[in-house]
C-alpha cells in the first residue's frame, strides 16, 4: 500500500448558460434568483451557514434580497454542529 | 387576555418513606477529611475509595501529572492505567470508575463549564471508555477538595458513598431500601443528605438503575437540583457501560454535598480575563441563539429536521437518511413539549441553557405506569436513535423510552442502535417471534422496544441478549445458527464493541474515519466532519481529511481535559465568524478557551498549546488500547453499513448518487449492470478509500501504518514512560 493518492480537487464548471454552481454542483438558474432561493433549492436548512457569491461574502440578513447572477459560483459553507 | 402557565412542579412524589429508608442505613465507614478549595483550578489531591476493604485514601496530584494529563479525562486515564493490569476485566475488583472534573470545571462566568469525565474499562469494548457528563457532581467534588475520585473494589452489599464537604466527612453507608432507579433514588438521596430546602442545590447524586444490573450498556446519571422545578434532574455519562461497572461494585449511589456556589471557588489566576470573554459570549447567546441553533428553546433536538434534510438522519438501522414522518419528532414538536422560560443549565452560569425537560409526562408502561415524571430531553441522539432509527415516529413513545432508559441507567445511544439492529434482523428473518420470546420487532413497533427495555431491567427474556450489545448479539445469533455472520457484521453498527451514535456517515469518508478511528469507539464527540466533507466539499484529498481528523479530535479532547461542554464552542457563533479565515473552527471561541484556561490556571494557553495538551492524552489513550490488546489498524475497521450500501434496497434508495460515483470516480459504466454487481464494485472502491484514509490519518498523527504511535511521537509528547515505550516497541512503533 503506497502513499495516499488523494482525490482530484473539485473544480466548479458552469456547463451551460442559465446555470450556477453551488458547492461544486450545477443548479438551474432563473432571473432574479436570490441567495434564499438557492438555499431553498438545495434544501439547505441548517442555520449556521456562510455564503459567498463569486467570492463575495453575503451577510445572512441579506439572503432574501441578494441576487445571484447567471453563471455564479456559490459557496455555502456549513459550520460544524451536533453532538 | 390571560395565558395559563402549566405547573411544571407537578410530579409523583417519591420521598414519603425517606425516614424509613434513612433508618435502615448502617454506617460501614466514616472518615474525616479536611475540605479545601482549589487554587487556580486544582486541589492537587485526589480521593481513592476501596470498596472491598472499605478504605479511603487521599493521593497527591503531582505537578508532573498536571503537566502531562491536565485533568478530567487525562487524570482518569492515568489513574486507571495505574490501577489496572493489561488483563483486568471490566468486572474485576481492580477496575476503577474515575470521575474527574478538570481545572476549569466549576467557574460560573462562561457557559458550559460544569462537566466531569468518567473513565473505566468498558464492559462493551474491553478498553478505556470516557464519558463527558454534566450535572453538579464533578464541580461539587472539586469544591470539597478533590480533583478526581477513584472507585475501586467491590462492596459486599448495596452502599452509598457520601462526601460531605461542609462537614468534612466521607461516609460509606449500607443503603438497602432505596430503589436503584435513578429518577427515584436521585430525589431521595438529594433530600436525605441536604441540610434543609436551601441546601438541596448543593447536593448531587450519581446513580444507575436496574437496567445497569442486567446489561453491558449501563449509564450513570449525574443529578443537578432544579430549583424552579423542585426536582433532581439527570445528565448522563452514557457510553460504554460505566453504569454496569458501577452496579457491579454494588454502588447504589454517590452523593456529594458541597459548599454554596460562589463566583470564585476555583480561586483563579485572573478572574477579569475570564469575565471579559464570558460577557461577550453571553451576549452572543442572548442576541443570536434564536436565529442560529435555538438551543435555549430546543436543545440539540433542533438538529432532527436538519439531519433529515441532509439525508443524515439514521432511519431503520442506518439504511436510509430521511423519512416523511420526521416531522412528528422534529424540533417544533419539542419546542412545545419542553417547558419554556425557566433556566435549564446543567451548571451555574450556563446561558446556553439547553438541558431541556418535558414536564408532566404520564408514564404508560412498566413499574411506574401512571406516575407523572419530568423527562430530561429528548436530545437529538435520543430522537434519532430511539425513534427514527427504529422507524418509530411518535413523540409520546419517545418520551416514554427516553424516561425509562434514563431511570433504568441504560445508554440511549447504544439502546437505540441495538434496537435498530434487532429490528433489521427481524426484517431479514434472522429473528422471529420464537427467538424473541414472542416480541414482534417490526419497524415502528414501540411497544416491543419498550418491552425489551423492561426485560433488561427485570433481567429476563430477549432483553438479556439485547442488553449485551450488538457485538455479542451477533455472536449469539451466529452461534445459534440464526443468521449469516457476514451480513450481521455488515449491518451491526458497532466498532470496537461500542454502538454507533446517530449520524449517517455513508456519504462522508471523513466521518467514517471520524467514527471508526476514535480511541473509545464510534462516538461523534471526537469529530463531526460531515458538513465539512460531504456538503462543503472542503476536504477533497486524503491529506485534507487526515488534517481534519488530526485537528478536530484533539481540539475536542481538550474539552474533556478541562471540564468543559463542547456546545458553546460551535452551536453558537459570533456575528462576524463568517469573516474569519477558518470559520469552521470558530476562531473567536478558540481564543476564549485560551483566555479562560489561562485565566484559571495562570499557565499561558495558546491555540497551539490546546493541541499539545490533548495530543499527549490522546496518544496515551491509544497506547492504553495497545496495552489491552487492541489499538491497531484491525480495530479501526468499520461495519460496511457505515461506509456504503449493503443491500439492494439501500443501493436503489440512492441509485443516482452511487451510479454517478461509479461512472465519474470509479470509471465503470453502471449501465446494464445488476444491482448486486454494482454493490460489489462500490464496496471495493469505498473500502479501498477507507484504507487510504487510514494511511493518511496514521501518518498525520505520527503513527505507524498499523496505527501505533511511533517512538518519535511518544518521545516528542513527553509520554515515553517505560511501559509505554515497551508497548510501542512491541507493536512496531
Amino acid at each position: 500500500m503506497g502513499e495516499p493518492s488523494g482525490a482530484p480537487e473539485m473544480v466548479p464548471v458552469v456547463d451551460r448558460p442559465g446555470r450556477i454552481v453551488v458547492n461544486g454542483d450545477p443548479l438551474d438558474w432563473r432571473e432574479g434568483m436570490t441567495v434564499r432561493d438557492v438555499l431553498k433549492a438545495k434544501n439547505y436548512i441548517f442555520p449556521l451557514v456562510i455564503t459567498t457569491v463569486n467570492g463575495t461574502l453575503i451577510p445572512r440578513g441579506s439572503y432574501d434580497v441578494a441576487v445571484v447572477p447567471s453563471g455564479a459560483d456559490v459557496k455555502v459553507v456549513h459550520l460544524i454542529s451536533g453532538g | 387576555m390571560s395565558t395559563t402557565t402549566p405547573d411544571y412542579t407537578i410530579r409523583t412524589n417519591y420521598t414519603d418513606n425517606l425516614e424509613e429508608m434513612r433508618a435502615a442505613h448502617k454506617v460501614l465507614l466514616e472518615v474525616p477529611f479536611t475540605p479545601s478549595e482549589p487554587q487556580r483550578g486544582y486541589n492537587m489531591r485526589s480521593l481513592h475509595i476501596d470498596l472491598t476493604n472499605l478504605k479511603v485514601t487521599e493521593k497527591k496530584v503531582t505537578q508532573e501529572m498536571v503537566d502531562t494529563f491536565v485533568g478530567g479525562r487525562g487524570f482518569g486515564l492515568w489513574h486507571l492505567w495505574n490501577a489496572t493490569t493489561p488483563t483486568t476485566k471490566w468486572n474485576d475488583p481492580e477496575n476503577e470508575i474515575v470521575i474527574s472534573p478538570g481545572p476549569i470545571a466549576g467557574i460560573t462566568q462562561y457557559p458550559g463549564t460544569g462537566k466531569s469525565i468518567v473513565v473505566a474499562i468498558s464492559p462493551l469494548t474491553d478498553i478505556p471508555i470516557d464519558c463527558n457528563v454534566g450535572g453538579y457532581y464533578g464541580p461539587l467534588l472539586k469544591f470539597c477538595g478533590f480533583d478526581a475520585l477513584e472507585l475501586q473494589g467491590k462492596a459486599d452489599r448495596e452502599v452509598v458513598i457520601l462526601i460531605d464537604g461542609p462537614r468534612g466527612v466521607i461516609r460509606i453507608e449500607e443503603a438497602p431500601l432505596e430503589p436503584a432507579d435513578s429518577h427515584i433514588c436521585s430525589e431521595i438521596f438529594t433530600h436525605m443528605y441536604a441540610d434543609g430546602p436551601a441546601d438541596l442545590k448543593n447536593v448531587s447524586v450519581v446513580s444507575a438503575g436496574k437496567g445497569s444490573d442486567h446489561s453491558l450498556i449501563g449509564c450513570l446519571n449525574f443529578s443537578f437540583y432544579d430549583a424552579k422545578r423542585k426536582a433532581a434532574r439527570l445528565k448522563q455519562a452514557g457510553r460504554g457501560g460505566v453504569g454496569t461497572v458501577f452496579r457491579d461494585k454494588k454502588l447504589k449511589a454517590l452523593v456529594v454535598r458541597g459548599p454554596v456556589i460562589k463566583a470564585d471557588l476555583n480561586h483563579v489566576a485572573d478572574r477579569a480575563r475570564i469575565q471579559k470573554v464570558g460577557s461577550v459570549i453571553n451576549k452572543e447567546i442572548h442576541d443570536l441563539d434564536a436565529q442560529q441553533c435555538n438551543m435555549k428553546r430546543q436543545g440539540t433536538a433542533h438538529l432532527v429536521e436538519v439531519m433529515d434534510a441532509y439525508d443524515l438522519l439514521p432511519v431503520k438501522n442506518f439504511q436510509y437518511g430521511n423519512h416523511p414522518d420526521t416531522k412528528n419528532i422534529a424540533s417544533w414538536v419539542w419546542d412545545k413539549r419542553f417547558t419554556q422560560g425557566i433556566p435549564d443549565g446543567c451548571w451555574y452560569g450556563c446561558t446556553m441553557s439547553c438541558s431541556k425537560g418535558a414536564d408532566g409526562h404520564v408514564v404508560k408502561t412498566g413499574p411506574y405506569k401512571g406516575d407523572i415524571v419530568t423527562v430530561d430531553g429528548p436530545e437529538y441522539e435520543n430522537a434519532a436513535g430511539l425513534a427514527a432509527n427504529c422507524g418509530i415516529f411518535d413523540p409520546d413513545w419517545l418520551l416514554e423510552v427516553n424516561f425509562y432508559c434514563d431511570t433504568y441507567g441504560v445508554d440511549t445511544i447504544s439502546y437505540g442502535t441495538l434496537c435498530a439492529f434487532a429490528m433489521e434482523c427481524w426484517q431479514r428473518g434472522i429473528l422471529n417471534a420464537e427467538r424473541t420470546g414472542g416480541l414482534d420487532l417490526s419497524w415502528g413497533n414501540a411497544e416491543s422496544q419498550m418491552e425489551i427495555l423492561h426485560q433488561i431491567a427485570r433481567g429476563e427474556g430477549f432483553g438479556l441478549i439485547a442488553g449485551q450489545g450488538i457485538r455479542k448479539m451477533k455472536q449469539i445469533f451466529a452461534e445459534r445458527g440464526w443468521g449469516d455472520l457476514k451480513l450481521m457484521t455488515d449491518i451491526g453498527m458497532e466498532v470496537k464493541g461500542l454502538e454507533y451514535s446517530q449520524y449517517q456517515s455513508k456519504e462522508s469518508l471523513a466521518q467514517q474515519g471520524g467514527y471508526a478511528l476514535t480511541n473509545k469507539g464510534p462516538q461523534h464527540d471526537e469529530a463531526w466532519l460531515i458538513f465539512m466533507d460531504m456538503v462543503n466539499k472542503h476536504l477533497p484529498t486524503f491529506e485534507a481529511k487526515a488534517e481534519a481528523l488530526h485537528y478536530f479530535p484533539l481540539f475536542r479532547t481538550w474539552f474533556g481535559l478541562h471540564g468543559l461542554c463542547k456546545l458553546p464552542w460551535n452551536d453558537i457563533e459570533p456575528a462576524n465568524n463568517a469573516e474569519q479565515a477558518e470559520p469552521a473552527k470558530v476562531p473567536e471561541h478558540v481564543h476564549n478557551y485560551c483566555e479562560i484556561a489561562s485565566g484559571v490556571t495562570g499557565l499561558e494557553v495558546t491555540k497551539e498549546k490546546i493541541i499539545e495538551q490533548s495530543e499527549k492524552v490522546y496518544n496515551f489513550q491509544r497506547v492504553f488500547n495497545l496495552r489491552r490488546g487492541y489499538g491497531r489498524r484491525e480495530h479501526d475497521w468499520p461495519p460496511y453499513r457505515s461506509v456504503g450500501p449493503v443491500t439492494v434496497e439501500e443501493y436503489e434508495s440512492r441509485a443516482e448518487r452511487y451510479d454517478k460515483q461509479m461512472l465519474e470516480e470509479i470509471g465503470v459504466d453502471p449501465a446494464g449492470k445488476p444491482v448486486e454487481e454494482k454493490i460489489a464494485i462500490t464496496r471495493k472502491y469505498r473500502e479501498d478509500r477507507y484504507r487510504k484514509l487510514c494511511d493518511a490519518v496514521y501518518k498525520r498523527r505520527g503513527w505507524t501504518t498499523d496505527g501505533v504511535p511511533t517512538m518519535e511521537t511518544i518521545t516528542k509528547l513527553g509520554i515515553a514512560f517505560p511501559e509505554v515505550v515497551e508497548l510501542v516497541q512491541k507493536n512496531g512503533g
